[in-house]
């Protein structure tokens, strides 16, 4: 049928052609080429759709096809079991960091006015690729999720975290086990490649040396809410610097979030805080007034509250060319029990802190970052006097530091860092440090959090 | 204290009866399956947008709201394939919401429906974003929206059990719309058949293979790499022995790369809304179609 009307077309063409030439009348021509137009397109919609029908059965087909082909697949690996032993290989991601760093040699450097914490700010100079960070990552089972996060430094592998995770209980219920960075705070459970600057903030390094992490278990809840209601406790040993030996919990934390969107453009989050401990033998080394070197220990009850809250902006949501993110944190910090420095004493102090830091991507790539710190050294006593009139390095001072940053992104797996920091987190001393920084990131696509 | 019990028990009887009343939660990565699932589901589904059509699908962050939605949502719609790597596993794993796990009825996959592009031989990244099931964007060929929308309503009606039999007249009615779209579309879109263009993200191969377009350049040099000044003159060059008739790009992709080339090689730029929302005639998905098809058209006059 279709074809006996093309063979009318071509007769009527035909037939045309001549009656053109011999009938001079310019509007019949107009109108034969008009009908011959007309006849041409509707004729070409229909094979359009001919052959959309024939290209839609051949999608289907090819369906078929592709699910028998993936059947023929399974049936091989069926028949070649060990080429799939390797088929439930973990995800794997290696983090790659290393810096240049100009600062002055200062071999006791520490935070002034606060018991240190087992890691010191750090005093290397010059060229350094430490801390690559090994990540390890897949499903046990249905049930559960296996999470381990090795750093390698000079001489010795850290277990930074090695966590069970449940994988979807119901009712917003999710259950944590193992060693993992606490839920406390917003910059804590950041590994360091994840952080804005190239060090710690202030605040993060007096009370925990790079983040507090727990020997525990978690249980985080998300309320049934349109905006997120997050509620998280944790019962376990707590950081390392506790040195904690006991039977039960010897650090407990809560902490709440609350988090949504103002538009397309803005989302945030807002958290408060509690982290209860007891500490068992913190050791510290320092100095007395007389430049003598010391060691003493503490021993008591820690409690910290913190406050926490990051804003992103982003034009429609969209952060690829443009974006900005603040973040601040505040904590206050009670501690009592025993100092011993030489001899025994009764310790009591009450600190806080706060640090705020924007960051700026201003066109693809390129990012800037300004950072303040600032810590309140106020009340630190033993056996009732000023603790500062004991040890030089716990002298009442207040630790401040601004930090600047610029970033060069060429991808989501790379970044280069420059920033500069004037450092006065420790007493009498002014400090212009620089650090040029990379983070790579190979393997296992990591996931964005906010 | 029996006030008390009283209040607890209205509230949790509120609740229960809210719950039992309540439409189905639908959460969706893109809003183009956010539209499918309106279509489909009508009055029957409550639909949530993960993202909007000026956002780029590869970087999202798994954002405070996304996981207060992903906790109560009976239902998730995702490309797959991918796309949503970076974000939605740190999304399903804090829902704390078994129901959209991955294998679950309520986790829906969309690329998994259609035959995928792109399949790249080599799995590096020194080639950029590539996936290695396919090019992922696979919303721009309607016949994909077709298949894709047969094997949604069918998960609906399982996860939805008791109006199973709605979904299916809806997906009915919908398929009978969509085909007579699909043809109008088809005929108007004859015009294009072979003509060259240059993309600016490779997120186009399914419209390219759908109506028959001919890429020859892309403007970022690897997929997600922004491009620069150097390769934009290498395609300028290449398009002097190579002549495009247009460069088109998606709603979320910068502007600027596409307009030099438009200055410099005096072809037109097309901004394409890509998905629903991505134009103001992009209400939904035969708008989406509507406009894709006319905005190309437009370009070749």
């Amino acid at each position: 049928m279709f074809q006996h009307k093309l063979a009318a077309c071509a007769v009527a063409m035909a037939l045309g052609a001549p009656a053109i030439a011999t009938a001079n009348d310019s509007t019949e021509m107009e109108k034969i080429r008009a009908e011959i137009q007309q006849m041409r397109e509707s004729y070409e919609a229909r094979i359009q759709s001919l052959e959309a029908k024939l290209k839609e059965t051949g999608v289907v087909a090819d369906r078929a096809e592709e699910s028998a082909q993936r059947a023929e697949t399974t049936a091989a690996k069926v028949a070649t079991p060990p080429s799939s032993a390797n088929a439930f290989n973990p995800e794997m991601a290696l983090i790659l960091q290393g810096a240049y760093r100009d600062q002055k040699n200062i071999e006791n450097r520490h935070i002034t006015g606060f018991l240190p914490t087992a890691e010191a700010p750090t005093n290397t100079r010059g060229f350094s690729a430490d801390a690559s960070e090994f990540s390890i990552a897949a499903n046990v089972d249905t049930w559960l999720r296996g999470y381990a996060n090795l750093v390698f430094v000079d001489g010795a592998v850290e277990v930074e975290e090695a966590f069970f995770q449940t994988l979807g209980l119901d009712y917003g219920i999710t259950l944590k086990g193992g060693r993992f960075r606490s839920g406390i705070g917003y910059q804590n459970e950041l590994h360091p490649h994840a952080w804005d600057f190239a060090d710690n903030n202030l605040m993060y390094h007096a009370l925990f040396g790079e983040g507090a992490l727990q020997d525990g278990v978690q249980i985080k809840w998300v309320a049934p809410t349109d905006l997120l209601v997050e509620l998280g406790a944790e019962f376990g040993r707590g950081s390392e610097l506790n040195n904690a030996n006991y039977n039960g919990a010897s650090s407990m934390n809560a902490f709440a979030h609350v988090g949504g969107d103002f538009g397309a453009s803005h989302a945030w989050r807002a958290g408060i805080s509690f982290l209860h401990s007891k500490v068992d033998k913190r050791t510290f080394e320092g100095t007395d007034v007389n430049d003598v070197a010391l060691a003493g220990d503490f021993s008591g009850r820690s409690r910290t509250w913190l406050a926490d809250f990051v804003y992103k902006w982003a034009p429609n949501g969209n952060a690829q060319h443009r974006n900005f993110k603040l973040v601040g944190e505040y904590f206050h910090r009670e501690e009592n029990g025993n100092l011993n420095v030489d001899t025994e004493g009764t310790y009591q102090s009450a600190q806080s802190g706060w640090y705020v830091q924007g960051l700026y991507q201003f066109m693809p790539r390129w990012r800037v970052g300004l950072r303040y710190d600032q810590l309140y050294r106020d009340k630190a006593n033993w056996n009732g006097n000023d603790i500062g009139t004991v040890v030089k390095e716990l002298a009442d001072y207040d630790p401040r530091r601004a930090t600047a940053a610029l970033e060069f992104n060429p991808s989501e797996f790379s970044r280069f860092r420059l920033q500069y920091a004037h450092d006065q987190s420790m007493q009498g001393i002014k400090d212009d440090q620089i650090t040029l920084q990379y983070i790579l990131s190979l393997g296992a696509h990591g996931a964005h959090r906010f | 204290m029996n006030k008390f019990l009283k209040l607890l028990l209205s509230v949790s009887l509120l609740i229960a009866t809210g719950s039992a009343n309540a439409a189905l939660k639908v959460l969706a990565c893109e809003p183009e399956w956010g539209a499918l699932a309106r279509e489909l589901g009508g009055e029957l589904v409550d639909v949530y947008d993960a993202t909007n059509a000026l956002q780029d699908p590869h970087r999202i962050e798994a954002k405070p709201s996304l996981i207060a939605r992903a906790r109560s949502a009976n239902l998730l719609i995702c490309t797959g394939a991918e796309l949503e790597v970076g974000w939605l596993p740190i999304l399903l794993r804090q829902s704390g919401n078994s129901a959209i796990q991955p294998g679950k009825p309520g986790n829906f996959e969309a690329a998994a429906w259609v035959r995928k592009l792109e399949i790249p031989a080599r799995l590096d990244r020194a080639e950029g974003d590539i996936h290695p099931g396919g090019n992922p964007h696979i919303q721009l060929n309607p016949h994909n929206i077709a298949l894709v929308a047969d094997g949604l309503s069918k998960r609906l009606a399982e996860v939805d059990a008791s109006h199973a039999a709605q979904y299916q007249q809806r997906q009915k009615d919908f398929a009978l719309r969509w085909q007579a779209a699909t043809k109008r579309w088809e005929a108007q879109a004859v015009p294009l058949k072979g003509v060259s263009i240059v993309v600016q993200h490779r997120g186009f191969p399914y419209l390219s293979d759908w109506l028959g377009l001919k890429e020859v350049a892309a403007l970022e040099v690897k997929p997600g790499v922004e491009p620069s000044g150097s390769h934009l003159n290498e395609v300028l060059e290449q398009l002097k022995r190579q002549p495009a008739r247009m460069v088109i790009r998606a709603a979320y992709n910068s502007e600027r790369p596409s307009q030099w080339i438009h200055e410099h090689a005096g072809i037109p730029a097309v901004m394409l809304p890509f998905t629903v929302g991505g134009s103001e005639q992009a209400k939904d998905l035969f708008g989406l179609f509507d406009d894709t098809v006319n905005r190309l058209l437009g370009a070749l006059k």
